[in-house]
């Protein structure tokens, strides 16, 4: 994992993204929770050595990005950050699978094929989710998720944690700071220290649990959260939902690359 | 640990999915049931307590590589199975949908390998008989590493069962076993070591927090024993009974790459079609590039 600062840093930037203002972002959060749902399942569903019928589901995540002013550095960016972890599960494939599979005149070893594909479904399905969270915002999704009845009990704890979590990463980041400081950077904290250290932590945050709870039953809290504004699954979501499925299944049955290859190849004689 | 989209079959994916949204139900109504409301901030902020601690790495001795925090015994041993279960599923959703970590429909998967092994078997089943309320230091760090053990070798063990019956990654199933075991004994020597040096610390300074008060005692230990078994049993029938039915990946692998039956292709019909599928590849690269110029001008 990347350091708390990189981490917390690039949560809300994402955060920041959700709270913009596009027609992308005004779409009921159902349906895009659900549509980046199915885009995961399809994906999943192709057979492993699938790689070029994936390549049209790139259209999803680029497309949403671009309407919903996600900047593709900042995609790329995180990416990055996952690759070695994709090169890292896939890279046993072409170790193990070495049947050569028939490539034009040459063959390759069917495991590089797999590889492939597996380098392919990460990109796609991490790029699904960040740009999910980056047009939809994490009350968004919670609030989908209590529509869609999931327990009451689970959504508010993903409120309660999202609303904490950065104030926990930028605590602990300053406690690990200053006691990278009382060493003189050169000790690292050890796991004898380990014990106190978290326990520190976790005594204050109890400490700040209690104080919430205060200061939310000062303010009425009586058990449940309230979304300030109720949903609406209008035409415009219905619209997304059914095109981007109707596009979904298109992908899925017929292998689009393969179809506009032989077209091209076909008109250039 | 995390199992990523791109490893997971929908079969394996949407069955794991069902387990975990079945515990995900019970432990919502136990907790809901609970009258307790300072419960909400604290499994929320608590929750956040372990997405940082899991930031924060200490050298492990003798070697020069470094450790985490896991921290779903601890949050067993805090809040009780039924709480800790949700935090992790609520830490797993956010790691999922904002670091990339895992993904949405491997969530189920990894929901039941790091939130229902520790908290519904490593804790009720071995943590508490070992270390009960009042016990001794040495009793605690003794109930923390063999739970913290417990939960990591069935997590390890769930991990490598999703991934071989997914078919994705060509790891065969004994061997990837043989290595993920070791590793998970001696991460959980780490984690167990680390959660009773966090518990004794906490004793010490404000033991309300770890007060068995607090803390109702699991009462519903065979139960739930029972209730493991049986998911156990369904998610394994189920699954082996659609990875029966699967073709055999070699078959499949041919078949697919590049068109349906290449081997018996002539070379000419062959290499046309890989020119296809390479020219087509590039093709609907540059169509879903100039979709996302054109959608991102039209701003």
């Amino acid at each position: 994992m990347t350091s708390l600062v990189t981490t917390a840093g690039d949560a809300s930037f994402l955060d920041a993204l959700s709270a913009g203002d596009s027609p992308l972002h005004r779409l009921d959060p159902r349906a895009k929770l659900l549509t980046t749902l199915a885009f995961a399942a399809a994906i999943a569903s192709f057979p492993k050595t699938a790689v070029l019928p994936l390549l049209p589901f790139a259209l999803f995540p680029v497309a949403l990005a671009a309407a919903g002013g996600v900047p593709f550095g900042y995609l790329a960016r995180r990416l990055l950050l996952i690759l070695p972890f994709a090169i890292l599960v896939g890279a046993f494939n072409p170790l193990l699978d070495r049947a050569p599979i028939p490539l034009g005149p040459f063959s390759v070893a069917g495991g590089w094929i797999s590889f492939l594909s597996i380098l392919l479904r990460f990109v796609l399905t991490v790029s699904g989710a960040i740009v999910l969270v980056a047009v939809t915002g994490i009350h968004g999704l919670c609030g989908a998720l209590e529509k869609l009845g999931v327990p009451r009990a689970l959504v508010t704890q993903l409120l309660v944690l999202y609303r904490y979590l950065f104030v926990l990463l930028d605590e602990a980041g300053r406690m690990d700071r200053a006691r990278a400081l009382r060493s003189f950077g050169r000790r690292r904290l050890g796991i004898s220290a380990a014990g106190p250290f978290l326990g520190t932590l976790l005594v204050r945050t109890w400490g700040r649990a209690e104080r919430i709870h205060l200061a939310m039953l000062s303010r009425g809290f009586d058990g449940s959260f309230r979304f300030d504004r109720p949903l609406r699954f209008g035409l415009a979501s219905a619209l997304f939902t059914a095109g981007w499925l109707v596009l979904f299944a298109l992908f899925r049955s017929v292998d689009v690359p393969l179809a506009l290859g032989a077209f091209l190849v076909a008109g250039g004689r | 640990m995390h199992m990523a989209d791109a490893l997971v079959s929908p079969v394996v994916g949407g069955t794991m999915w069902a387990a975990s949204a079945a515990t995900v139900a019970v432990s919502s109504r136990r907790v809901q049931q609970g009258t307790d409301d300072r419960r909400v901030p604290l499994m929320g902020v608590l929750g956040a307590f372990v997405f940082a601690a899991q930031m924060i790495n200490f050298q492990l001795p003798g070697t020069g590589s470094s450790g985490h925090l896991g921290g779903a015994l601890l949050l067993a041993i805090l809040l009780g199975p039924h709480a800790a279960f949700l935090v992790v599923v609520s830490i797993l959703a956010i790691q999922a949908l904002l670091f990339g970590d895992g993904g949405l429909l491997a969530l189920g998967c990894n929901a039941f390998n790091m939130g229902f092994f520790p908290a519904f078997v490593a804790y009720p089943l071995v943590y508490r008989p070992l270390a009960p309320a009042g016990a001794t230091s040495a009793r605690r760090l003794v109930g923390a590493i063999a739970a913290a053990e417990v939960g990591l070798v069935l997590g390890a063990f769930g991990v490598v069962f999703e991934t071989t019956l997914s078919g994705i990654s060509d790891l065969p199933f004994r061997p990837f076993l043989t290595a993920m075991v070791p590793i998970h004994l001696a991460i959980g020597l780490v984690e167990g070591a680390v959660t009773a040096g966090v518990l004794t610390f906490v004793l010490k300074t404000r033991p309300d927090v770890v007060d068995p008060a607090s803390s109702p005692a699991p009462t519903t230990t065979s139960r739930l024993g029972a209730a493991f078994l049986a998911a156990a049993l369904l998610v394994g029938g189920v699954l082996s009974w659609f990875a029966s039915t699967k073709p055999d990946g070699l078959e499949w692998s041919i078949a697919k790459v590049t068109g349906r039956a290449a081997p018996v292709e002539p070379d000419a019909a062959r290499a046309a079609t890989s020119l296809a599928g390479i020219g087509g590849g590039l093709a609907t690269l540059a169509l879903v590039s100039a979709t996302g110029w054109a959608l991102r001008r039209r701003r």
